[in-house]
């Protein structure tokens, strides 16, 4: 049994300014809030999603709607990964014309989104895909990167990144888990 | 498990499994391209060997909406014709390169007996009178997207029951869900030792009407052998058939539900399968997504089921 | 000379240790002699080699499932020094150059003595009565349409007024053909669920009923083949007591297997009789020990490989059975060495009427043996016979044949 000790490298607090920074951000890069759809795959990048809409409206006068996407059918590794649990795919607008923005809690090696951008492109045909992540762990193995990070967290291959969001878990926070041989 | 050929190899928590999977590929069909790659790289192959072309359709929509490759196999157009044995006709086709068959034939058995000779998965789409699993799935996902829950409810099976899978099939789900199930029937066409089913029976439709939730209509199978034990077609139907009168003694919120094909004016009335509350065309819809989540699980959800 | 070493003989007088010596086609002497082959039976049963009353040789007509030389093969593996076999060939043996030939096959395989059922109708279509007479005269004692049953009563009447005058004995497989008709298994809870139309009891019952009033009227030799269901053993019992010339035979399967076993679907299930229930395996079986079933018979029905890989309800009905059976049925129930040898060897030849065999080892004796380890464990898997259609492959059975002996010649020996 490996024996691991998970070190907190943002705590709730940590997590909520990241995702308010990035709700800045995306408002400044954008020039406000218009045409814009969050999408948030699922499980943990939907209730980040939520709250980067929710803190959009406290400073913009806009409610940006915010979607539900699991990308399980698109993935290109069923047959190695036992499938999890399924959640469900919801839109709650038509996507095509739009600025779509993925929302996840960790990029890793970048499959994840791959499988999500071939899932959009079946859902409508969007102006442009951005993608928000709350961590970016490095060790891509496609060429994708995120237009918003909340925190870049180099690590190895051997560590384990764990995010726990608030309604989805007790606590909020990101751990690394390091092995100890 | 490797390979669906009988309800009664699923445990609740695996019927269950395969409707929520079912229900996100009915969201799928929703889409304007109700299509996934999931099972892209994979050939379906189905070996009918008795005629249905519903049932064959509803598969192949199923697959193709998985994005895998089609072989379709029909006896008339076959070696089998010629003489080839069941054993050789599914070796050749498994030669040619196929991950899993759906295997409709006429005797009991047969897709078991074809499980035991090919390395791919097999899905029974309906052995003589023994089992119709996919039929039985499609029918448990309408009545729960009708009711949420199968729990308590009650459901009445009327027709051939000694001589159709689907009834066989049902009885497991539907049992095994927590509905309660009474069969409708003469004598002659109950199963053998029936008492030992969890089930209740009755001759008496009209008596049960007013209670039920869902009333199952089976179809009259002239061909199948029902033959030699009614005594008339339309003493069957005066009995049995549910006819105007009978739906307007059904509860407000009941439904009525039918495999298909119908015989119109036989077994069901015609107004009567196109009403509101006839789940006919629900129950053909869901039959794709359902398929479609018995061959993902069963190609993709590795020993999950 | 062949000298058998260290075995438990089955003498007239009972079972005694000891030596024998086999020299030409009889029994020499109960002790060591100056033999040039030795059998070492480590304490094993040796006794009258098994007869058979109930064995499908498929020769003339079906000779890709089997023919009389490898059923005889067959038959001497399973420690069998005499088969009858069954008349439903193609064509059937109901006239005596027929029976003549099966009898002369079977002594040029050599391996055991074939003496051919012979049916008791022509062709076996319940038309008109077989050339009994010939048949008589071509050395047939066991008259039988086996395969089915002879359903016409007047018909079977004639033929048991006939025999009855003229000896032999009248075997019936009970099947009626309106209450078996397009069934594939027992009629019960197993084929209820799996939706396979069933054989039900009755279809067996109903005819033993009747042919055991024909045989009160008409005082014929009537022998119960295959039986299976506890029902029939009623009738055969109630039958004995009122003192009618009765007896009956069941198979090793039938005392082994329930019809659970055909939830597989695989066709080494399926015969006729079904596989019945549970509570029909328990009843054979206690009959066949208290006598009430007076013998084990095989029904060895070989089917060729490709002709089993079908579906249930298409496959042909049938299973092998002579290599297993010895062993089959002392897994099954308990039987002493006496009782062993009773129903496997002395009564069916008896029965039969076969003459040198089914005699107790005494000097003089023809021999006719069978040395058996009683309890050798072992799985069979692949069989001598050219069919494979065993439901006993893969399954542990206790008992085996190490020799068998016909004419005072080794047929079979497992080599140790």
């Amino acid at each position: 049994m490996i024996q691991t000790t998970p070190v907190q490298v943002m705590d709730g607090a940590d997590v909520r300014r990241a995702i308010r920074r990035i709700a800045h951000e995306i408002c400044e890069r954008h020039h406000g809030a218009e045409h814009l759809v969050l999408v948030g795959i699922h499980t943990r990048g939907v209730p980040i999603a939520e709250e980067i809409a929710r803190a959009i409206s406290e400073f913009e006068d806009t409610h940006v709607p915010v979607g539900e996407l699991d990308v399980g059918f698109y993935r290109d590794d069923l047959d190695h990964r036992p499938t999890t649990r399924l959640g469900r795919t919801l839109l709650p607008v038509d996507v095509t014309e739009e600025t779509v923005i993925l929302v996840d809690d960790v990029l890793y090696t970048g499959r994840t989104i791959r499988a999500a951008l071939d899932a959009i492109s079946d859902l409508g045909r969007p102006a442009t895909v951005e993608l928000a992540v709350l961590i970016d762990r490095g060790h891509r193995q496609l060429p994708i990167r995120a237009d918003f990070v909340g925190k870049n967290l180099p690590t190895s291959i051997e560590e384990r990144v764990t995010v726990r969001v608030e309604n989805v878990d007790k606590e909020q926070g990101v751990w690394i888990e390091r092995p100890r041989s | 498990m490797k390979h669906l050929l009988s309800m009664s190899d699923l445990d609740r928590a695996a019927i269950e499994e395969l409707l929520d999977l079912a229900d996100h590929f009915a969201e799928v069909l929703d889409r304007d391209i109700p299509k996934v790659p999931a099972m892209r790289g994979a050939t379906v192959a189905t070996l009918f060997f008795e005629t249905s072309t519903r049932t064959r359709l509803s598969f192949e929509k199923a697959a193709k909406a998985l994005s895998a490759d089609l072989l379709n196999f029909t006896p008339s157009t076959s070696s089998l014709s010629k003489g080839e044995s069941l054993k050789d006709t599914v070796l050749t086709v498994q030669a040619m390169g196929v991950d899993l068959m759906v295997v409709r034939h006429g005797a009991v058995g047969a897709p078991a007996r074809v499980a035991s000779w090919v390395d791919c998965s097999v899905v029974n789409a309906g052995d003589g009178a023994h089992q119709h699993p996919t039929q039985a799935l499609l029918d448990a996902l309408t009545i729960r997207r009708r009711f949420g829950k199968l729990d308590g409810l009650r459901i009445a099976i009327v027709g051939d029951i000694r001589n159709s899978r689907v009834a066989r099939s049902n009885i497991d789900a539907f049992t095994t869900l927590g509905a309660s199930v009474t069969l409708v029937a003469p004598p002659t066409l109950l199963p053998f030792h029936v008492d030992s089913y969890p089930v209740a029976t009755t001759a008496d439709l009209d008596s049960i009407l007013g209670d039920l939730d869902v009333v199952y209509m089976l179809r009259v199978q002239l061909e199948r052998g029902s033959g030699p034990v009614l005594p008339s077609l339309p003493e069957y139907v005066s009995r049995f058939g549910l006819d105007r009168r009978r739906f307007l003694q059904l509860g407000k919120e009941a439904v009525v539900m039918h495999p298909g094909p119908m015989n119109r004016g036989i077994e069901i009335a015609p107004d009567v399968a196109d009403d509101p509350r006839s789940l006919i065309t629900d129950q053909v819809s869901n039959g794709v997504a359902t398929r479609m989540a018995v061959l993902f699980r069963l190609l993709k959800g590795k020993g999950q089921l | 000379m062949i000298t058998i070493h260290d075995a438990l003989i089955l003498t007239p007088d009972g079972p005694v240790p000891g030596d024998l010596t086999v020299e030409g086609d009889r029994i020499a002497a109960l002790a060591t002699g100056n033999a040039d082959t030795h059998i070492d039976a480590r304490g094993g049963w040796v006794g009258p080699g098994l007869v058979d009353l109930h064995t499908h040789l498929r020769e003339p007509g079906f000779e890709w499932k089997e023919d009389i030389r490898s059923g005889s093969r067959a038959g001497s593996v399973g420690g069998y020094t005499a088969l009858v076999a069954m008349p439903n060939t193609s064509p059937a043996i109901d006239a005596g150059h027929l029976a003549r030939f099966v009898t002369d096959r079977g002594r040029e395989a050599g391996l055991l003595e074939v003496m051919p059922a012979g049916a008791i109708t022509m062709g076996r279509e319940n038309q008109a009565l077989a050339h009994l007479d010939e048949l008589f005269a071509a050395g047939v004692r066991v008259f039988t349409d086996d395969g089915d049953g002879v359903a016409d009563a007047g018909l079977l009447r004639h033929a048991m007024e006939y025999l009855a005058e003229r000896g032999g004995v009248v075997a019936q497989h009970a099947e009626d053909p309106g209450l078996g008709r397009g069934g594939h298994m027992h009629e019960g809870l197993v084929s209820s669920r799996l939706g396979i139309r069933g054989l039900p009891s009755l279809a067996e019952e109903t005819m033993i009923a009747r042919d055991l009033a024909l045989v009160r009227l008409t005082g014929v030799r009537y022998h119960a083949q295959h039986v299976s269901s506890a029902g029939s053993v009623e009738l055969i019992d109630e039958a004995k007591r009122a003192g009618l010339p009765v007896t009956a035979e069941v198979t090793p399967h039938h005392l082994n297997f329930d019809h659970s076993r055909v939830e597989s679907m695989e066709p080494c299930f399926k015969m006729y009789p079904p596989l019945r229930t549970a509570e029909d395996v328990a009843a054979v079986g206690g009959a066949l020990a208290a006598g009430i079933i007076d013998v084990v018979a095989t029904d060895h029905a070989p089917h060729a490989e490709h002709e089993c890989e079908v579906p249930f309800e298409e496959a042909p009905r049938g299973v092998i059975g002579l290599e297993t059976a010895a062993a089959a049925v002392l897994t099954a129930i308990e039987l002493s060495a006496i009782g062993f040898f009773q129903k496997m060897s002395v009564i069916p030849a008896s029965i039969a009427g076969l003459a040198s065999q089914g005699q107790w080892i005494e000097e003089g004796a023809p021999a006719n043996l069978m040395v058996f380890d009683p309890e050798a464990v072992w799985v069979p898997e692949r069989f001598a016979s050219k069919s494979q259609n065993s439901p006993f492959r893969g399954i542990k059975l206790k008992g085996k044949v190490m020799a068998t002996i016909f004419a005072g010649r080794i047929t079979h020996q497992v080599s140790s």
